[in-house]
């Protein structure tokens, strides 16, 4: 059974329910590598895997490395300060070099919204979107609904509210893409700036007090604010932030005890979260990270079409 | 021998003097003329055919002086003549940008030796197009600029704005705005609504336009004087003008064909032949400038060509530059849209936007077949069903979302001043 015929993957909203469910089942048979001795399978051995990041980030970057390794594919990395573009080289220009290297998969993290989908459609190495702008990171979204989906068994009928920055989130739309076409009840809150009420036209609720949706909570999902930077015209300061939205240790009581509460990292404590709260027993928050690395090996097999998946 | 001309078994359709008749129509000396004036030496059979004045378009990016790898003054006006166009105005956004008569005498030095269709300058608003100081409006009309503006630009200043409409008033020139509220667009790149939440891109309110060009209309009141809204997009835009013409303000409103046949929802694939500034919006929004084209709110239809290079464009989407080429496919659209589609406007009317409204605009000796007037002519034949090929345009970039495109109508030759300068190929 293989209902997943792409080389790429540049984003969930272009994905049907069988092809997410696809690539979480994958990744449930790899997760249990992780739990060997030995957490190697040589499903990717003699593939040439590159991690093109135009953007700063460790973890998302460290993860992909991992996934790689533990599929047996040889790994490099090329950041933004050692890559060509900062020459004046085209991302085009830069892409068709990697191929030209031989690359059999690209994982692009970019600051241009549609870049992954600029490559794949160029080049025929595996792209795999690793963040573009505020557009897409699909693998993030994947490891989130992956671990919902571990928890509660099931997608369908969950509410989930993902709470925060939306506006400039990849995270929040993959989320919002794949937990709506898995049949799940997506509610947005934070301040009208940052989760415009025209998000509901995409099938979400938005909602901008936080404690009106803690108690029907199956998910709380809190994204990393931010504030020193381009979001000043926003919200007045991480004060009032933390005031309206924070999940500080009152609003947390009033999650039903199976709520889970996650975080795509890194998390701000005292921020968006209370730091007890992130500690506590209903945080899932580093079973997502380790999640991310089954989840990307799935993306990783599924997409660059390797051979020996465990059973 | 003297050349004599007559087009026979047309439909003549010439707004400015008011005529839809079958009629032959005569030339000499490249002028129309009557028919008494001797026996033809070439007859043109226009059987089936509209003979109109030629088109013209008043906002054009020739890139010349100093971005011919874009585009240069013959490629531009070879791709004019092909979409029907006799006379284009050239925006002042070049390399050095068109603010002096140094530069409009360049320009027009270079048309007169290279351009197969007649070429009028803008000059800018302010020197560099920087929004601060007024360029010299006085030396860049001796120079012979039709119109001011800095287009591609917007003065964000209202004080200088509203000098820029004064002054311009003593020569008799109108002010053309590309009308965006830089504070309010900041770097958004497509209409903001559904389709930019979705694709995480900055998105450009339609109140980045709508803000800009009630400025104008309250500026052009207080100056009592005109200006002319540039490549409008936005519903609010329209209702805007509407309401301040009827109160005759001398406001007026351009259209681009793409605005009136896309929507914001073709970003989906991230292609950069879809991004343009202004950009392009909804439904709501083409429906709107329709009904404002119908009810005589826009009166002016243009391209905004703007040719940039294969290697400029295929870039990230928020890198890339705005603007589409436009001169071959806007006629078509237009007609498709307004008239074959919509039936929104007749045949005459969509030809007088494109002759009698701009040569009014911007007071040019053109776009009639009055006797004694230039003969720039158009044939167009109506009921032809097309397809459009971006390899086999006459312009240096193929930067079009039309490609593989099926229209109804099209120009199908071209006159300048009596002289067939292209023809539809059989």
């Amino acid at each position: 059974m293989s209902s997943w015929k792409r080389k790429d993957l540049t984003g969930l909203d272009e994905l049907d329910a069988d092809e997410i469910t696809f690539l979480l089942d994958t990744a449930r048979a790899f997760k249990g590598v992780g739990k060997r001795s030995l957490k190697k399978v040589p499903a990717l051995r003699g593939k040439t895997l590159v991690n093109f990041f135009v953007e700063p980030s460790t973890r998302t970057r460290t993860s992909f490395e991992i996934a790689a390794m533990r599929l047996s594919a040889d790994v490099v990395n090329i950041s933004a300060t050692a890559s060509s573009l900062q020459k004046g080289e085209t991302l085009k220009d830069t892409a068709l070099n990697l191929q030209a290297l031989q690359a059999d998969i690209i994982v692009l993290r970019h600051s241009s919204p549609g870049s992954s989908r600029f490559l794949a459609e160029r080049l025929e190495s595996s792209i795999i979107n690793a963040g573009d702008g505020a557009h897409e990171h699909p693998t993030q979204g994947l490891l989130d609904i992956f671990t919902i989906r571990e928890k509660f068994g099931r997608i369908e009928g969950l509410n989930v509210s993902i709470v925060g920055d939306i506006l400039f989130s990849r995270v929040a739309r993959s989320n919002i893409f794949g937990l709506l076409k898995l049949g799940a009840k997506v509610t947005l809150v934070g301040p009208s700036t940052l989760v415009p009420k025209s998000f509901e036209k995409l099938g979400v609720r938005v909602i901008h007090r936080i404690d009106d949706v803690l108690a029907e909570a199956d998910v709380v999902n809190l994204l990393r604010i931010q504030h020193e930077r381009q979001r000043k015209e926003y919200f007045p300061g991480l004060g009032e932030y933390v005031a309206l939205f924070g999940l500080t240790k009152a609003r947390a009581a009033k999650l039903k005890p199976s709520c889970l509460i996650m975080h795509p990292g890194p998390i701000n404590r005292g921020i968006e979260i209370d730091s007890d709260v992130a500690d506590g027993a209903q945080s899932v928050i580093l079973e997502q990270v380790t999640n991310g690395i089954a989840v990307r090996m799935a993306v990783l097999y599924s997409c660059a079409g390797g051979a020996g998946v465990p059973s | 021998m003297k050349k004599i001309t007559r087009i026979v078994n047309g439909r003549v359709i010439d707004p400015a003097n008011r005529r839809d008749e079958s009629a032959d129509l005569w030339i000499a000396n490249g002028q129309i003329t009557t028919a008494q004036v001797g026996e033809a030496t070439e007859t043109i059979d226009a059987s089936g055919l509209v003979v109109a004045p030629g088109l013209i378009d008043i906002h054009v990016h020739l890139r010349e002086p100093g971005q011919s790898h874009k585009e240069t003054i013959a490629s531009g006006t070879r791709a004019a003549a092909a979409g029907g166009f006799t006379t284009i105005v050239a925006m002042p956004n070049t390399t050095p940008p068109a603010d002096s008569a140094a530069t409009i005498t360049w320009i027009k030095e270079k048309a007169a030796r290279e351009a197969c269709v007649n070429v009028l300058c803008t000059g800018a608003i302010s020197k560099g197009l920087k929004g601060e100081e007024l360029a010299p409006f006085g030396s860049l009309f001796q120079a012979g600029v039709v119109a001011l503006t800095d287009d591609g630009h917007c003065i964000q200043n209202h004080e200088i704005m509203r000098r820029a409409v004064e002054y311009a008033r003593m020569f008799g020139l109108t002010v053309m705005d590309h009308c965006q509220d830089y504070s309010i667009v900041g770097d958004g790149i497509m209409h903001e609504g559904e389709w930019s939440l979705r694709l995480g891109l900055p998105g450009w309110p339609r109140a980045g336009e709508e803000m800009i060009v009630a400025r104008n209309i309250m500026l052009a009141e207080l100056c009592d004087s005109p200006i002319h809204c540039q490549h409008i997009s936005s519903s609010g835009s329209v209702r805007l003008i509407r309401e301040a013409r009827a109160r005759g303000v001398k406001i007026s409103g351009e259209v681009c064909a793409h605005h009136i046949a896309l929507t914001d929802a073709t970003l989906a694939a991230f292609d950069t032949n879809f991004k343009m500034n202004p950009p392009l919006r909804t439904q709501e929004d083409i429906d709107a400038i329709i009904k404002g084209i119908a009810d005589g709110t826009l009166t002016i239809l243009c391209s905004d060509h703007a040719p940039h290079a294969s290697y400029e464009k295929e870039v990230e989407i928020d890198h890339a530059p705005f603007g589409i080429t436009g001169l071959e496919t806007q006629f078509a659209i237009f007609h498709d849209v307004l008239v074959h589609q919509r039936e929104a406007i007749d045949l005459p009317r969509l030809i007088a936007l494109f002759t009698s409204e701009p040569a009014a605009l911007l007071k040019l000796d053109r776009g009639t077949l009055g006797i004694g007037a230039p003969a720039d002519i158009v044939l167009i034949d109506p009921r032809l069903d097309w397809t459009f090929d971006k390899d086999q345009s006459a312009s240096l970039s193929k930067n079009t979302p039309f490609h593989g495109h099926n229209w109804r109508g099209r120009a199908v030759r071209t006159i300048v001043r009596g002289e067939t300068v292209w023809s539809l190929p059989t």
